[in-house]
């Protein structure tokens, strides 16, 4: 069956731009996440990461975009595919890096792994490993701020595959009901795992998924991070000002499987490229950061290297972290 | 420094594939992500994407390699400015074994012999306080325990701004069986919430609010309905404060009618003891007094750990005397003596209190003096108070309305047999719920259910009587 959704910058509204700090900022961390996850694919072919390993390549103009709306004490929860997540939230690669590797000083004492990882300094709810699951817990978040007046919003991001979960309904009723502070923000890669949207979806176009709620929507270019924070900041008034719920479908893409062991053949190579060569984030990014003569090209080698070397040392350091004392088994069951 | 390619695993069980085909050839330009050759394995072919930027210096395993063990060199990437001078013969990366767990023992496991497999710690022993003692003169109240729960969560609701009351018809129709009676009124709607009927979306979004630091206490209408918000209970509630090492866990109270009530057919009488008892991180409260209720409720909405909370229909109206103290609140945990007794010990908790207590009375007249220990709490089980109970009876009966396999009283057999084996002079009795859906006829049903003439039985059984 044809995809018949659009390549995700084709009807790109034009958007404001960045300023030079914004953009050099935005490139540096979407870079992060991209060298991360090429590091946690590397890692995990060499078997120093095990079990379920979802990478977010393709992705990061999402996150880094919708961190940039946020003020402190904003949670931000998502599905599995987190690390991008949590790398934009500002947690520490390294602590990061050694939760894939099931050590000491991962987030999660290496108890929790690539899909359950948390943070309550950076406000970050997980790392959730059970597919839509964490849109009532979002939601949750969305309400004790609510309780607490306390002018908060929840940014509670989820897959086009969750998308059909009933959970998701539930509390989309719930939170206009009760007008809860919560962005849902919709990653649309266009397959939930092997089955490309149109095959599992009768209405492909996401942000309407709100419509017999009341929950006002927008399709948004999730390749451009421009794009992701204009939007990220309509909705984040809408929410901060009472108004409820919101919700934008980010179109996006992943260059990648599903999980490490996913041969993708439900796609053509030519597909990926298309994105990869036309719509990367991060390549339009620098392109525009050079066009704009933000930066030079040796400026922005010079950041290549800085991201370069972080990562390697957040390799480093989950490489030869030791696994947790055999005595934490029985610990965090209860407080 | 050249970089070295390596053969990646597919999944961690993968030991070796074949290298299908070279898409890139040496002195070619790489840029990270870029496809440079296919492996396959029986199960799939995968394309190998460029890690790295620079050259491709040097193939080291031509296609059409078969059995490469993972981890092998297979290429070495230039760097900027480096050449193939650069690339020193590295030797072969040794053969990844699937089965062995982490990279670090694994590399001591090359240059020694193979270290011991680590045994898993002794568990810790659950320690439960003792009740508090009612000091002497104070008022015992009879109360039902409908109004004792209440008048627990009022308590707390007023101790602790953080908590709050949610659920199918809590506040307007002030509960569908009256529990939440008056919390409207007193504590107003942004603290007792109606819930749209949407069980497994209520359930998660209250574990979130828990999540961000409120102590929701959530009611659902009845258990059955719970397992439509299992999922959440158990992935989200239960498991939270591991996976995070201990960062982030739930305080919160899942509560209601569980058990069968009367004449409500298969689907609205279940008992779930057992379903939850058996999940790590969750506790597990029972009570069967409302003296129980109040003091259990009360420490559950205190508890920092994800609560749940089986009432049952039937005792909602049963009145019992209730301490009249500001603040009376029980262990979580710790069984109770509800009759000493010498002979046989009957171990019930709920609902299967009032079975149990009644047999106790006829066994006294038929000679028997049976001790009756009421749980309260299923998990933590308080092991102490049951076995020292059988060391001395040498007799045990265990009463639930549940099913028998995978029971609670199963567990407790178990827990019996491993503890006070030596002191037993028959084998442990079982009275439970038949295997059988709940029927709705009226006498089908009371079949259905344990009854005090078979828990008279079991006991006179295994006293050889």
């Amino acid at each position: 069956m044809a995809v018949a959704q659009k390549s995700p910058s084709t009807d790109a509204k034009p958007v404001a731009d960045f300023s030079k700090e914004q953009e050099l900022s935005a490139y540096r961390t979407m870079l992060t996440i991209r060298r991360f996850e090429e590091k946690a694919g590397q890692m995990y072919g060499m078997g120093l990461i095990g079990g379920f390993c979802h990478l977010y390549i393709g992705q990061e103009a999402v996150v880094v975009g919708m961190q940039m709306v946020l003020k402190p004490g904003d949670q931000v929860i998502t599905g599995y595919r987190d690390h991008g997540h949590m790398i934009a939230t500002g947690m520490d690669p390294k602590g990061v890096m050694a939760e894939l590797t099931g050590r000491a000083h991962g987030y999660s004492k290496g108890k929790g792994g690539s899909m359950h990882m948390f943070s309550v300094e950076k406000g970050f709810y997980g790392g959730h490993g059970i597919v839509g699951a964490q849109v009532p817990l979002g939601t949750g978040l969305a309400f004790a701020n609510t309780y607490r007046s306390s002018n908060n919003i929840s940014i509670t991001f989820f897959g086009d595959g969750a998308a059909n979960q009933g959970q998701v309904y539930e509390s989309f009723n719930m939170a206009e009901l009760w007008k809860l502070p919560v962005i849902y923000v919709i990653e649309n890669n266009r397959y939930a795992m092997g089955t490309a949207i149109t095959r599992s979806s009768a209405e492909v176009n996401l942000s309407r998924r709100g419509l017999s709620f009341n929950i006002p929507g927008d399709q948004v270019d999730g390749m451009d991070v421009r794009a992701v924070k204009a939007a990220g900041e309509k909705a984040a008034a809408w929410c901060r000002s009472g108004k409820g719920p919101y919700i934008l479908e980010m179109l996006t893409y992943r260059y990648r499987g599903h999980s490490m062991s996913d041969p993708a053949k439900y796609r053509t190579r030519e597909e990926v490229d298309e994105v990869r060569t036309h719509h990367d984030p991060i390549d339009m990014a620098r392109h525009r950061i050079l066009e704009k003569k933000f930066a030079s090209e040796d400026v922005l080698k010079k950041i290549d290297g800085e991201v370069r070397d972080l990562i390697t040392q957040a390799a480093e350091f989950a490489t030869h972290d030791p696994e947790p004392d055999v005595s934490e088994l029985y610990t965090d069951v209860y407080r | 420094m050249p970089i070295e390619v390596l053969m990646p695993a597919l999944s961690p069980t993968m030991e070796k594939g074949n290298l299908a085909k070279w898409l890139k050839k040496e002195g070619d330009e790489i840029k990270s992500g870029d496809v440079i050759a296919e492996i396959e394995t029986d199960k799939a072919t995968m394309e190998v994407e460029a890690t790295d930027e620079g050259t491709l210096g040097k193939i080291l395993v031509p296609e059409g390699t078969a059995d490469v063990a993972v981890n092998t060199p297979i290429a070495v990437i230039l760097g900027e400015g480096e050449d193939k001078a650069a690339i020193k013969p590295s030797k072969p990366a040794p053969q990844r074994k699937a089965a062995e767990s982490a990279p670090p023992a694994k590399a001591k496991a090359q240059d020694g012999p193979a270290p011991k497999p680590a045994k898993a710690p002794d568990a810790p022993m659950p320690q439960a306080a003792n009740d508090p003692d009612i000091p002497e003169g104070t008022e015992m109240v009879a109360m039902t325990m409908r109004e004792a729960l209440r008048d627990a969560m009022a308590e707390e609701m007023r101790r602790d701004k953080d908590v709050f009351v949610m659920g199918e018809e809590v506040a307007e129709y002030q509960g569908a069986y009256k529990v939440t009676q008056g919390l409207l009124q007193e504590f107003g709607a942004r603290r007792v919430i109606d819930t749209p009927i949407t069980e497994h979306g209520f359930a998660g979004l209250g574990i979130g609010a828990a999540l961000a630091g409120l102590k929701p206490v959530v009611e659902f209408m009845t258990f059955n309905f719970a397992m439509q918000a299992m999922d959440q209970l158990i992935n989200s509630a239960a498991k939270t404060l591991y996976m995070s090492g201990g960062q982030m866990g739930c305080q919160i109270v899942f509560r209601g009618p569980n058990g069968a009530a009367a004449r409500v057919a298969a689907q609205h009488s279940q008992d779930y003891s057992a379903w939850y008892s058996h999940i790590p991180g969750l506790k597990v409260i029972t009570p069967s007094t409302a003296a129980d209720a109040k003091g259990l409720l009360k420490a559950a909405i205190r508890d920092p750990n994800p609560v749940i909370f089986l009432e049952n229909e039937i005792l909602y109206g049963h009145s019992s005397p209730v301490p009249k103290l500001d603040d009376f609140v029980l262990p979580i945990g710790k069984a109770k003596i509800a009759r000493p007794g010498n002979d046989v010990t009957i171990i019930s908790w709920s609902m299967g209190m009032t079975y149990a207590l009644k047999a106790a009375e006829e066994l006294a007249g038929a000679g028997i003096d049976a001790e009756v220990i009421d749980l309260r709490t299923l998990k933590p089980m308080d092991n102490e108070t049951i076995i020292a109970s059988v060391q001395k009876t040498g007799r045990a009966v265990t009463v639930e309305e549940g099913w028998q396999q995978n029971g609670v009283g199963a567990e407790i057999a178990a827990r019996i047999m491993e503890h006070a084996f030596d002191y037993l002079d028959a084998p442990v009795a079982r009275v439970s719920g038949k295997d059988v859906p709940m029927p709705y006829a009226a006498n089908l049903e009371k079949l259905a259910l344990p009854s005090v003439a078979e828990i008279v039985e079991a006991a006179k059984a295994v006293c050889y009587r």
